[in-house]
């Protein structure tokens, strides 16, 4: 059976053309997807059953086992955590944050280590942005600062920027000019018209000197600023100037550079002013499939993005004390429960060390570091493939998931349903 | 013993992207335990592609192999994210939640140990 318009769940690109073809109840084929995208879909090893560890070794169970101890575990601690929620669906996470409700647990998603700063940004100075679409049909200048896109994305430029002919960009890549900015020639910098290679940490001087060219005040600025000649500093805001519809993406080069929220603020800042002059867009490049549906999930149900603490009985958000790492860094929870990711292979090794202390619930459909580390594992369906549900493209466009095949596992929505039961029973509520 | 001092900043690669949802192959260990330094700070070490190294910070070290890629300027090594650039990642966020992966100061040398296994890097049961 050959199934047409599936969604990729790997990146942020959520790409909505991919052809797939099915044989009995396996993916033989994928096509029009990317190398990660394939690989994805095609499948890996995955957990086969539930699991609880006893005397240091995971042991075989069912699920009514596990969600038995997981809810155990969860009631029993005082500060429990809750991390992941960015490679599953809304309606999982939706689930979610209703058990963090019940538990007065903290929750948090994996936005806190990638886009945090940039969230605390647009709190502060806003997101002039748009949609994919928009700039697909209208964009001619197209910036990617610390987002090697070509590796992360691998798709973006093909359908959405560089390529594509739009209805306003019908030559293509020929009437497109693409800049990329970064401290190192990356393959996206390989692509580009345009690299500008900044000095590490050296963000937020490179993106002031242009907002100060920008506004008129091209003497107050040195001969050269983060490694980039004043002369190209002048051209690049000339470029952004003449540009029709100009739009700014940026990744991790910013939000984990010195400087993390102030370097996003600044860039925020300089699309902001630009459009003085021209239009000009600028956007967040998230990575995980669904990391924008779990900020979107959270806000409406929590009113913040991440970082949201149930332990006053309401939602408090206070990023650098509710966020994950500074909650193990201060080894201050006594249970987590991950869903959808793997912090023991992403985090700093640091504050690892304390997810290793203590009681660790994982939900999730790979083996990976974080089932090292676990006492209960809970194996799930893989969203996009065998479940279907609701996630977020990075430019905030909410699309269907498709179920391809039969899961052999229950989905995240079923497993966290049934702990959240299980609690409520435990609680007498 | 040779050493430079440079600073590392980590990030995807597709290869690293590839194996994600199957870290606990040698295929990721094979793209995700490497270090990439620019020709000009491969001779100062006086090494070539294949050999490993020791990258050092002021919260850990880890051992991995190397390989030139001269897109990286001179002064900077890339390593892939994943737990081998974490194990000397600094854990502060400065109050935003997100630790500083780009950007750390290390000290590389040549190394005659083997590569750090994964499950020590957070072995810790
Ligand atoms: S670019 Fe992203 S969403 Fe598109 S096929 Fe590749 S991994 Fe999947």
């Amino acid at each position: 059976m050959i199934i047409t318009d599936v969604l990729c769940p790997f990146c942020g690109d959520l790409c909505d053309d991919i052809i797939v073809e099915v044989e009995g109840n396996k993916i033989i084929e994928v096509k029009e997807a990317c190398e990660t995208g394939v690989s994805k879909m095609m499948g890996h090893e995955r957990i086969a059953s539930p699991m609880i560890r006893e005397d240091g070794k995971l042991r075989k169970t069912t699920y009514e086992e596990a969600i038995d101890k997981t809810a155990e575990i969860l009631t029993n601690s005082l500060r429990p955590l809750m991390y992941g929620w960015g490679s599953t669906t809304c309606e999982a996470d939706e689930k979610g944050i209703e058990l963090a409700e019940e538990l007065g647990a903290i929750i948090d998603n994996t936005t806190s280590v990638c886009h945090a700063p940039s969230i605390l940004a647009l709190q502060n100075v806003g997101l002039p942005s748009c949609t994919l679409g928009q700039i697909k049909n209208r964009a001619d200048l197209i910036i990617y600062w610390g987002s090697n896109q070509a590796e992360a994305h691998p798709r973006h430029m093909s359908k959405y920027t560089s390529f594509p002919k739009g209805f306003f960009t019908q030559e293509g890549r020929k009437g497109k000019h693409v800049m990329v900015f970064d401290v190192r020639k990356t393959t996206t910098a390989e692509v580009a018209d345009d690299f500008v290679q900044i000095l590490p940490g050296e963000d937020y001087r490179v993106l002031s000197a242009l907002r100060a060219i920008l506004a008129g005040a091209v003497d107050v600025v040195p001969s050269s600023v983060g490694g980039v000649p004043k002369e190209k500093l002048v051209e690049i805001v000339n470029r952004m100037k003449n540009s029709k519809f100009g739009v700014l993406f940026f990744g991790m080069g910013l939000t984990q550079s010195k400087g993390k929220p102030y370097n996003v603020a600044n860039a925020i800042s300089l699309v902001r002013d630009l459009n003085a002059h021209t239009k000009f867009a600028v956007m967040p490049m998230r990575g995980h499939y669904n990391v924008t549906g779990i900020t979107q999930v959270c806000t409406w149900l929590t009113g913040f993005a991440f970082a949201v603490d149930f332990a006053r009985g309401r939602p408090w958000y206070n990023p650098g004390e509710t966020s994950t790492v500074d909650v193990l860094n201060r080894g201050e929870c006594d249970s987590a429960l991950i869903v959808a990711s793997d912090p023991a292979a992403h985090f700093p090794r640091k504050s690892v060390e304390h997810l290793a202390k203590i009681p660790l619930i994982q939900i999730d459909p790979y083996p990976n570091l974080t089932t090292e580390l676990a006492d209960v594992v809970l194996p799930a369906a893989i969203a996009g493939i065998e479940v279907e549900g609701t996630a977020y493209r990075m430019d905030g466009v909410p699309l269907r998931l498709r179920k391809l095949i039969e899961p052999t596992h229950l989905s995240d929505e079923e497993i966290l349903s049934r702990i959240l039961g299980k609690v409520r029973e435990i609680r007498g509520d | 013993m040779k050493k430079i001092d440079v600073k590392l900043t980590s990030g995807r690669s597709i290869e690293q992207g590839i194996h994600i949802d199957n870290k606990m192959s040698s295929g990721y260990c094979d793209v995700a335990a490497v270090c990439e330094l620019n020709e000009v700070d491969m001779s100062k070490l006086g090494i070539r592609d294949g050999a490993n190294v020791m990258i050092k910070s002021k919260f850990g070290q880890v051992v991995v192999r190397v390989r030139t890629n001269n897109r990286n300027p001179p002064g900077i090594a890339f390593v892939p994210m994943g737990p081998w650039a974490n194990a000397i990642m600094d854990p502060s966020t400065g109050g935003c939640g997100t630790p500083q992966f780009k950007g750390i100061e290390v000290e590389i040398t040549l190394t005659f140990d083997s590569i750090s296994p994964i499950k020590e890097l957070v072995g810790f049961r």
